[in-house]
């Protein structure tokens, strides 16, 4: 029978949003004043689900509500979702930075929580004294990190600089030594937040093994935030997805990875039918269509290329309008951001229009693609802009023998030239 | 089950958290070299202003208020009785000034990385008492200069026993006001306007410029009611052998450091757990 490392019930954190401290001190004394009378926080009420991209009317948004999950000993839970699910928070709340509203969090075993590396490394201070100063900030005694500290600095590759001041290290010396003191931390509950993003690939893999490492021998619990999808499922044992804040999805890391990608993609066209003022768009523009179809053949490949184009409606007669184009990867990478002028002379018209653009063959590697799109006035104000209005697959072609999709955001073709010596 | 540990919303009141805060000792040492190390870093006269600091803060009040302004000093020799009020004023001012900051100047520690906050603080006193004890050592030096160039007014005697209780007193005032003062400029930041005009105004309530005794009869309570007047005239009493000393004021002092303790404490620890939001 498995233990519970750590229960999260009822878990809520309510934030202020806009400028805090104007008015503050009357606010704070209504909420003390309904508080003493054993109401409830009258600003709590107004807290509404986290959707950044519609602007609400309260000043308080909840970053977490109810959240409830375990975590077993000896699970990797990866949890993950868009910018604003509130991943963030939650590592916060378990972590002790900040305290929730409601809700409570049971743990069992001691936490330590990598939220950034190299908190507290002072640039004059050397590589030992941060070594040290480090993991005393990190909770470990001075006895435990002598006793680790060939380890670490084995591990981080360092030696030669180890009495160094830090501000002489390359960024990718400093970001080794500081990931090496947590990783060698020995606590039963292990809290990563993408600290994977830096260094190189190689470090990276090392980061990865130490992880699993951890949790595979030493039987102790990870949870770890990512949007690197291939980290979480070959990382993690169960997945947790967040959106806007409220729980989504729990299941395996496969499930959970599999649940995240298919909520992000939208259709693989778009077409409005009906009236106009009912279609996507505000008073400036009205979004009709979308479509990505291949350039060559009939079905979107690698070798295919890409035609796109959108047909919109557009409201603001006399300005220079432009449209950007935003085309982002399966692992949240932007591919590109670019654009073109619709009219560069102030002269738009209220009228229809379609901008057709062209991604050539063999440029694009295999993958799930989705569009953004941005129109705007100059290139300098937004006018209207949705994400995710289409999605898209390029499916791979074999390579010589090799049928595998191989790494990397782009595949394209190189004329290679051999000289022989 | 017995969790390790639960979050919760609220917190007791006084959970201080104590076995926690043991544990993180070393870190307290830690913060407390590498406060010297780092302050000195990048100064050429390095540790020498460790002593440079009273000496010319001693000179500037000798001449202003010693020669222009001509105020009493109980008939003690000017330098060494602006250097005994500077000395053990100033422990309490940094330790003062630096825990106020305490949440505002950590931020991005705090932000990143949880241990008992209180570690901070604490750290703070302990890093200004070394400092203290660095500057106490020219005070002395100064004394016995005086002292045995046999001016006859220099009197020190067995009340330089209580130092160390003076010390803790001092300490608890720094922690104490300072606490509350970073709690709340977590949310208010006019406080750190108004901080550096406070401490200096309080420095003047405080006999450190003038000895309690010079003072009209009536206003001298009121003075005395400033529980850190206590604390440096008998301080100045101790080494010095003359200035206002009762057990009674001093007490007084001590009954107040305990209470502003409390106080400061139950509110840091209020603020602890959420400041990160506001700040």
């Amino acid at each position: 029978m498995s233990e519970v490392a750590i229960k999260v019930e009822q878990l809520s954190k309510l934030y202020a949003l806009g400028q805090i401290g104007t008015g503050t001190i009357s606010r704070d004394l209504e909420r003390w004043y309904a508080r003493i009378r054993g109401k409830e926080d009258p600003y709590a009420k107004i807290g509404q689900i986290n959707d950044r991209t519609s602007k609400g009317s309260s000043d308080f948004v909840w970053s977490l509500r109810d959240i409830n999950f375990e975590v077993q000993k000896g699970e990797v839970l990866g949890i993950i979702g868009k910018n604003g699910a509130g991943k963030s928070t939650l590592l916060k709340i378990l972590s002790k930075i900040t305290s929730p509203t409601t809700g409570k969090i049971s743990i069992d075993g001691r936490i330590a929580s990598l939220l950034e590396v190299g908190t507290g490394f002072h640039p004059e201070m050397t590589g030992r004294e941060n070594i040290f100063m480090n993991g005393a900030i990190l909770g470990m005694r001075k006895f435990e990190i002598q006793r680790k500290f060939d380890e670490i600095v084995d591990f981080a590759g360092v030696a030669a600089y180890i009495d160094t001041p830090v501000k002489r290290y390359s960024s990718g010396m400093y970001v080794r030594l500081a990931f090496a003191v947590a990783a060698f931390l020995e606590p039963e509950i292990l809290i990563v937040d993408e600290v994977l993003a830096v260094g190189d690939a190689e470090f990276q893999k090392k980061c990865i093994g130490r992880m699993k490492d951890v949790s595979v021998n030493d039987g102790r619990t990870v949870l770890f935030v990512s949007h690197n999808m291939a980290a979480v499922k070959s990382l993690c044992t169960k997945g947790l997805v967040l959106k806007n804040g409220t729980f989504d999805f729990y299941g395996t890391q496969y499930q959970a990875v599999d649940h995240y990608q298919s909520s992000q993609l939208a259709n693989a066209s778009f077409m409005h039918e009906g009236e106009l003022e009912l279609a996507p768009g505000n008073q400036n523009i009205r979004m009709l269509r979308f479509i990505a179809k291949p350039l060559i053949g009939d079905s979107l490949s690698i070798s295919s290329g890409v035609h796109f184009e959108v047909e919109f409606y557009n409201y603001k007669e006399n300005i220079n309008l432009d449209v950007t184009f935003e085309l982002v990867n399966m692992d949240e990478v932007v591919v590109f951001h670019h654009g073109a002028f619709v009219c560069s002379n102030k002269d738009s018209k209220k009228a229809a229009y379609i901008v057709i653009g062209k991604l050539p063959p063999n440029l694009l590697n295999a993958g799930n693609y989705r569009f953004n799109i941005i129109f705007g006035e100059n290139q300098r104000f937004g006018l209207y802009s949705k994400n995710d209005v289409i999605q898209f697959e390029l499916t791979n072609e074999s390579f010589g023998t090799n049928s595998k999709v191989l790494p990397g955001v782009v595949r394209p073709e190189i004329a290679y030239e051999i000289i022989n010596l | 089950m017995a969790w390790t540990e639960v979050i919760e919303p609220k917190s007791k009141l006084f959970d201080l958290k104590f076995k926690e805060a043991w544990h993180y000792r070393d870190l307290l040492t830690m913060w407390v070299k590498r406060d010297f190390t780092a302050t000195y870093k990048q100064t050429i006269l390095g540790p020498i202003w460790f002593f440079l600091q009273p000496l010319l803060m001693t000179i500037m009040f000798t001449i202003v208020f010693g020669k222009f302004a001509k105020l009493s000093t109980d008939g003690l020799p000017q330098v060494l009785f602006y250097l005994a009020g500077v000395t053990i004023w100033n422990y309490f001012s940094e330790s003062f000034t630096k825990t106020a900051n305490v949440f505002k100047d950590n931020a991005s520690i705090f932000g990143k990385v949880y241990f008992p906050r209180i570690i901070m603080p604490l750290s703070i006193v302990t890093s200004n008492l070394v400092r203290f004890l660095i500057q106490f050592f020219l005070f002395i030096g100064f004394l016995c200069y005086y002292k045995f160039s046999g001016n006859p007014s220099v009197q020190p005697n067995l009340m330089i026993l209580v130092t160390p209780f003076l010390l803790v007193i001092m300490a608890g005032f720094a922690l104490g006001a300072g606490m509350i003062i970073s709690s709340m400029t977590t949310k208010y930041r006019d406080l750190s306007f108004l901080l550096t005009f406070g401490v200096q105004l309080l420095m003047y309530a405080t006999p450190v410029i003038y000895p309690i005794n010079s003072l009209p009869e009536k206003y001298k309570i009121y003075v005395m009611a400033n529980p850190i007047a206590p604390v440096v005239e008998t301080f100045r009493y101790a080494y010095l052998g003359t200035g206002a000393f009762s057990w009674g004021s001093l007490f007084y002092s001590f009954g107040a450091m305990i209470v502003l303790l409390f106080v400061g404490i139950f509110i840091f620890n209020k603020v602890e757990k959420n400041f990160m939001d506001t700040v």
